[in-house]
């Protein structure tokens, strides 16, 4: 098993429905597939601009997994489950 | 059309436009690009459209002192600053200087996964605080539509880009977007034209293997502007766009006189020269020293001080001097001295924009009172007969606006020359001298005419000329039984004319010694009338005499015969006349 911390980290702007609810269905996922194993970052574009070029964000709002390498991105409300399993690449950790 | 006649129009403030500072594009927007508002400049690869964006951030930063935002999407900042270096832009600094900020934004699809809804939120923060960090004026976004290849949904980009530009708007910046030309349409979206308030159009075009690129305004909102296409080069200073109609024929001239350098040449004008300023053309066929008069055209505007500039189409500038000098016109003392400037290259080099650019550029640094252009037939090898004649109509209108005294010789062959010469440009410029080759009998020789030369008399007679070791000659004209005579026919002619003064020489003696011959006989006659008229006059008086001894005796046989009269008779033969 890998017992790696992932690094999350959502970017959003304001609290608009898409990140809200993009917040609310990240939460899901990482309690069920990461229970213990995540760590979590939000960052608001709007109380810090500067940040967004770092992680080249163009799209509201986007899922960056920063650990494990490689860097993925998953952008929009992530209601879409398959989309978010395959883009975040957890269905792999859960077939270990 | 573009201005109303309602008076209370002139009153309303024209659109605020934001001057680009790129060489002539301005003129042909007519004051910029719309401030505040978006402007599209699409074209195909290789048009200089990100070029024209950085040129354009930059000027405005340098001339107008307008921060500026450069957000690539293609090219990182590295590359970005690397490539517009050559063109002397130093990005560094200007980042350094807090007036310019470039932002590489990443686009890999592979990276990405969509999820459900979401909008550019991220994009529209990121420019928004790029320009607010330095208080941009200016934004230049190149290439959007690479956007388009990050993110399937295509929907949601097509309205977030729509909510892009209005967002630009609002925040007041003058903005460049560029975008890649599409199949049939200015860009490949399709979507961009529609939403900028200004379009510019690049385009690149091979004619004859020759690059020509030109510009044109697509649609401007709310602003006249020129509809033309104009070509447009990138220079080692950025980009040039030469507007073709908009010069204007407002040149002040002068009446000074200058010469053409060669002396007997001027006393064919009646004022001894050209006007300053004036353009002359020379044409003629192959050898007929057009380069030689344009030399020495040359040669006397530098004796007289100036500054000149000769264009090279055909020789080296090693190759003209030495040719030059072996003529007696030594031109190398002022390429030395830093008064002549000699310009090669072959015609064939660029396309003949870049030719008139090239010119104006060395002009503009230069500063020459005469220029000269050897040939310009040879740009036809670069272009139509139409494109040569438009951009020798602006060549021509140029100097004449600068004042520069310009010489430019054509070659006129049997081909296209003639065309060259009467419609292309024998009606832009001012005097038109012809050297054509005069064939004689087993020879050529070279004759110079005027056809014109405005605003002065000229002479009509056809000059024989030579080249000699001093340089150009004309020599008299001799007028023969069939035209004017030249060469061999000359010297035939002048020997003809000797023989003919001996003869008549030697026919003058022969008549003089006749006369003396004549005078002496009849001297000779005289002195034997006069001695014949002695004897006869001295016969006469011994005659006489001999009468009057006769008498005499007579007398006195009378009177001896009277005495003796009584003593005896008369017996004598005289006695009886009595």
């Amino acid at each position: 098993m890998d017992e790696e911390m992932w690094e999350l980290r959502l970017y959003v702007a304001g609290q608009t429905v898409k990140s809200v609810t993009a917040l609310a269905n990240l939460k899901k996922y990482c309690e069920e597939h990461l229970k213990g194993r995540y760590r979590l970052e939000v960052v608001d574009l709007l109380l810090n601009p500067q940040l967004a070029e770092g992680d080249q964000i163009l799209a509201i709002p986007t899922l960056v997994r920063k650990v494990p390498s490689p860097i993925r991105k998953v952008i929009g409300d992530l209601s879409n489950h398959e989309r978010v399993l395959v883009g975040l690449d957890l269905r792999a950790l859960d077939a270990c | 059309m573009s201005r109303s006649p309602l008076p209370r129009i002139a009153a309303l403030s024209q659109l605020p436009k934001a001057l680009t500072g790129i060489d002539g594009l301005d003129e042909i927007t007519e004051g910029g690009l719309p401030q505040g508002r978006p402007t599209l400049v699409c074209g195909s690869a290789g048009c200089g459209k990100t070029l024209l964006g950085v040129e354009f951030l930059v000027r405005g930063i340098l001339d107008y002192d307008e921060p500026g935002v450069l957000m690539t999407f293609e090219e990182t900042a590295a590359e970005l600053t690397a490539n517009v270096a050559s063109l002397g832009f130093d990005l560094v600094q200007l980042q350094t200087d807090k007036k310019l900020r470039l932002d590489h934004v990443h686009v890999d699809r592979s990276e990405i996964a969509e999820t459900g809804e979401y909008d550019l939120e991220g994009l529209f923060i990121r420019l928004g605080y790029a320009i607010d960090t330095i208080g941009a004026k200016r934004v230049v976004l190149d290439t959007i539509e690479s956007l388009f290849s990050g993110f399937p949904n295509e929907a949601i980009l097509r309205s977030e880009i729509r909510r892009l530009f209005r967002w630009l708007k609002d925040k007041g910046v003058t903005t460049v977007i560029t975008a890649e030309r599409g199949d049939g349409t200015l860009t490949r979206q399709g979507l961009e034209e529609y939403v900028s308030d200004c379009v510019i159009l690049l385009d690149n075009r091979v004619i004859d293997q020759i690059t020509t690129r030109r510009l044109r305004i697509v649609k401007y909102r709310g602003s006249t502007h020129g509809t033309n296409e104009y070509p447009y080069i990138i220079t080692e200073d950025g980009i040039s766009v030469l507007p073709v109609t908009s010069l204007k024929l407002e040149h002040s001239v002068s009446n000074e006189i200058v010469s053409t350098g060669v002396a007997d040449l001027d006393t064919m004008f009646m004022r001894g020269g050209l006007y300053r300023g004036s353009s002359v053309l020379v044409t003629g066929t192959a050898g007929t020293a057009k380069t030689t008069l344009g030399a020495a055209f040359a040669l006397e505007a530098c004796r007289r001080g100036e500054r000149c500039l000769i264009f090279a189409f055909e020789e080296s500038p090693a190759q003209l001097l030495r040719n030059m000098a072996s003529v007696g016109l030594n031109l190398a003392p002022f390429v030395e001295s830093g008064q002549l400037l000699i310009e090669a290259s072959r015609p064939t080099i660029s396309g003949l924009e870049r030719h008139l650019v090239t010119v104006h550029k060395l002009i503009g640094r230069f500063k020459p009172q005469s220029v000269v252009i050897d040939p310009i037939s040879n740009l036809v090898s670069v272009g139509s007969i139409s494109e040569v004649s438009s951009m020798l109509t602006r060549l021509v209108d140029f100097l004449k606006v600068e004042g520069i005294t310009a010489l430019f010789t054509a070659l006129i062959g049997s081909s296209h020359g003639q065309e060259m010469g009467e419609d292309g440009i024998s009606s832009l410029v001012d005097v038109w001298i012809h050297v054509r080759d005069l064939e004689g009998i087993g020879e050529r020789n070279r004759g110079v005419s005027i056809l014109k030369a405005r605003g002065m008399a000229h002479s009509n007679q056809v000059r024989e000329f030579v080249v000699t070791a001093q340089g150009i000659r004309l020599l008299d004209v001799l007028v023969g039984p069939a035209g004017i005579i030249t060469g061999a026919s000359r010297l035939a002619q002048g020997m003809q004319e000797q023989a003919q003064a001996l003869a008549d020489q030697q026919e003058t003696e022969r008549r003089d010694r006749e006369l003396e011959r004549k005078r002496r006989v009849l001297e000779a006659t005289i002195a034997n009338l006069r001695t014949e008229f002695e004897s006869v006059e001295e016969e006469l008086r011994r005659v006489t005499s001999e009468e009057e001894e006769r008498q005499l005796t007579l007398r006195q046989d009378r009177r001896q015969l009277g005495q003796n009269f009584s003593t005896r008779p008369a017996a004598g033969p005289n006695g009886s006349a009595e």
